[in-house]
């Protein structure tokens, strides 16, 4: 009897609660260095999103390899939306899993990528090598840490970012090409991601210089002090573009559709743009580029559409089995 | 025929108990096992050939049995020092040493990766003068027989190359020799050496002719088990590898690599691969740990 009473009791809360205040649960599903910067802007959004609607909503994170986070959402794990490192990635939700649409990019300004980054170094107190740009880095005796980018989604940015001041600086594919592998052979470890590649120069002490992204590189002064590093900024490197886009699928089976769509929408606001710009990543909005334009100094950017033709030819020009950077380690 | 059918067991249940060991190994073994070889199944012969014939690939294979094998017989030497005086000498911390001996079973296996490698870069603690000792050993070598590549065989530092691979898989291996000899050793009776002895045996031959054969058995399974789990092993080796291609990459960072492009089938071919090198290599292993027992116990 006792038992009885419970149980409806508890049918009948489950349902008051869900006619009257919606409480709205959503999976972002991000890659490893967007943790802090999404823990910031989930309060920030929940915030927003009770003023106008009322409802309460949870943003839950999940962080990973942004290929295997692209690998999990396939393989069923419920994302709202995904926010990775590269548009490759999320290209492979519709490659493999259908679950976006095939235009997903242009649903949204800038490329659906609302915050940017790019490549920069990171050198030890003084820099003791004198490394100013991409030639310094192929000199013999200078030691590189940068991450596979076979394995590692962001590191294929760094690769993309030598060859493109490679390429404009000697004008052709071959003289690129001898570049990289010069760049490579000076590289006595290949972590499988970024975070170890961090480590590794950071904690075990290996190498002179480690390529890394922008946000990544301050990320390192922050947390082990800017007396031990410096960052110093090439004359020309890369727009890296992190991606973002809403689970058509996912969100259509939840019914979570709307507060998705907001919740990237609300990325490009001026809040969404501040909270980028403070976790180290470059903001679009100009307005709010103005204000940080201290933090992020001016360089010569180039993009993967432009130079190399969007990221499926980069794909598989490059890093594709028996690519130019499988070549240049069996010559 | 028909009698060797209809002969029953005197030991009731047999029909029960296999049943559940069939459904028991479909479920937690064989069904995943043969998910690989499905998804292979739709490569062409070809694309399966080029694939797993790949240098790199190739590479990674002799790299990955290549030091497991070491690393198994490095473990069945000292493993079984370990065992030994686990078993036969009492002494204060015993039980906190052979609860020790356990621990590599437990930990996290990126836990033992990132420890090593904190432990044995140049900058660690052993590292910092173990690590110089190693490359001046490597280059003396060179020194002396210069028509081997002593470098590219055994790589010139400790950490973030071959010997950083050797010692991580050294690390989870261990626990599998000692716990598979140490009942057997404890079940060993000292009487048998002591009738030894009376016999006219000296020690040596005591060791080798009285205990070591009673021991075959127990330290080439052991072996095997060490040598398994070393070809598997992923989280540990890839932190201190370097991972450099050709030269320290292991197959399951290729298999990784594979996926990381969604390329399924690419993987689970070099999985297959592997599945079928590991079963071929544990059924000698099991042939020859029949043939010990055969032999050593006319």
């Amino acid at each position: 009897m006792k038992f009885k009473v419970l149980l409806s009791f508890l049918v009948a809360a489950a349902l008051a609660a869900a006619a009257s205040a919606k409480s709205i649960t959503l999976l972002n599903v991000s890659y490893d260095p967007t943790r802090e910067l999404y823990v910031d802007f989930n309060a920030a959004f929940a915030k927003y999103w009770k003023a106008k609607t009322g409802d309460d909503v949870t943003i839950k994170q999940s962080h990973g390899g942004s290929g295997a986070q692209a690998r999990a959402i396939n393989d069923g794990l419920q994302a709202d939306v995904a926010t990775l490192a590269l548009a490759a990635d999320v290209d492979a939700l519709f490659n493999v899993g259908k679950l976006v649409p095939q235009d997903w990019q242009k649903r949204l300004p800038n490329n659906s990528a609302p915050y940017t980054s790019t490549i920069v170094f990171l050198v030890r107190k003084g820099n003791p090598k004198g490394i100013k740009d991409w030639d310094d880095l192929v000199k013999p005796g200078v030691t590189i840490v940068t991450p596979n980018p076979k394995t590692s989604g962001g590191a294929r940015w760094n690769y993309l970012a030598a060859w493109g001041y490679a390429l404009k600086k000697y004008g052709s594919d071959d003289k690129a090409k001898e570049f990289i592998a010069k760049l490579y052979k000076n590289v006595p470890v290949l972590d499988s991601g970024a975070r170890g590649s961090t480590t590794t120069f950071v904690q075990r002490e290996i190498g002179d210089v480690a390529i890394s992204w922008e946000n990544e590189a301050f990320l390192a002064l922050k947390e082990y002090g800017a007396d031990k590093f410096a960052i110093v900024v090439p004359s020309l490197s890369i727009l890296a573009e992190p991606t973002v886009s809403v689970v058509d699928k996912v969100v259509k089976k939840k019914g979570t559709e709307e507060v998705a769509k907001a919740y990237l929408d609300y990325l490009y606001s001026d809040e969404g743009q501040e909270i980028a710009a403070r976790n180290f990543y470059r903001p679009r909005n100009a307005a709010v580029q103005a204000k940080y334009a201290k933090v992020f100094p001016q360089l010569e950017l180039i993009t993967i559409d432009e130079a190399f033709g969007g990221w499926a030819k980069a794909q598989k020009t490059h890093f594709a089995d028996g690519g130019v950077f499988d070549q240049i380690y069996l010559k | 025929m028909a009698s060797v059918v209809s002969r029953r067991s005197v030991l009731p249940g047999f029909g029960l108990s296999l049943g559940f060991t069939l459904v028991y190994l479909s479920l937690i073994v064989l069904i995943p096992l043969s998910a690989a070889f499905i998804k292979t199944a739709g490569m062409s012969w070809a694309d399966f050939v080029t694939t797993v014939s790949a240098p790199r690939v190739v590479a990674s294979y002799k790299i990955t049995f290549g030091i497991s094998l070491l690393a198994a017989l490095v473990n069945a030497f000292f493993g079984g020092i370990v065992a030994w005086v686990l078993v036969r000498y009492t002494f204060p911390g015993r039980r906190m040493v052979d609860a020790l001996v356990d621990l590599p079973f437990a930990l996290p296996t990126a836990v033992a990766g990132i420890a090593l490698c904190a432990l044995y870069a140049r900058n660690g603690w052993v590292g910092h003068w173990l690590d110089p000792l190693w490359a001046g050993g490597v280059a003396r070598l060179a020194a002396w027989v210069p028509w081997i590549d002593w470098a590219g065989w055994l790589g010139p530092k400790l950490a973030y190359d071959r010997p950083g691979i050797f010692l991580a898989l050294t690390f989870i291996g261990l626990p599998f020799v000692v716990r598979t000899l140490q009942p057997v050793l404890a079940e060993l009776e000292p009487e048998l050496e002591e009738a030894a002895a009376t016999l006219g045996a000296n020690r040596w031959q005591t060791m080798t002719r009285v205990i070591f054969p009673e021991l075959l058995p127990a330290l080439i399974t052991g072996f095997a088990l060490a040598f398994a789990r070393a070809i598997g092993e992923y989280g540990s080796v890839v932190f201190i590898a370097g991972n450099q291609p050709l030269h320290s990459e292991i197959t399951p960072l290729l298999i990784i690599t594979k996926l990381e492009q969604y390329d399924y089938r690419g993987a689970t071919a070099i999985a297959v691969v592997m599945l079928v090198a590991s079963f071929v290599l544990l059924l000698l292993i099991n042939l020859l740990q029949k043939w010990s027992r055969r032999y050593y116990r006319l």
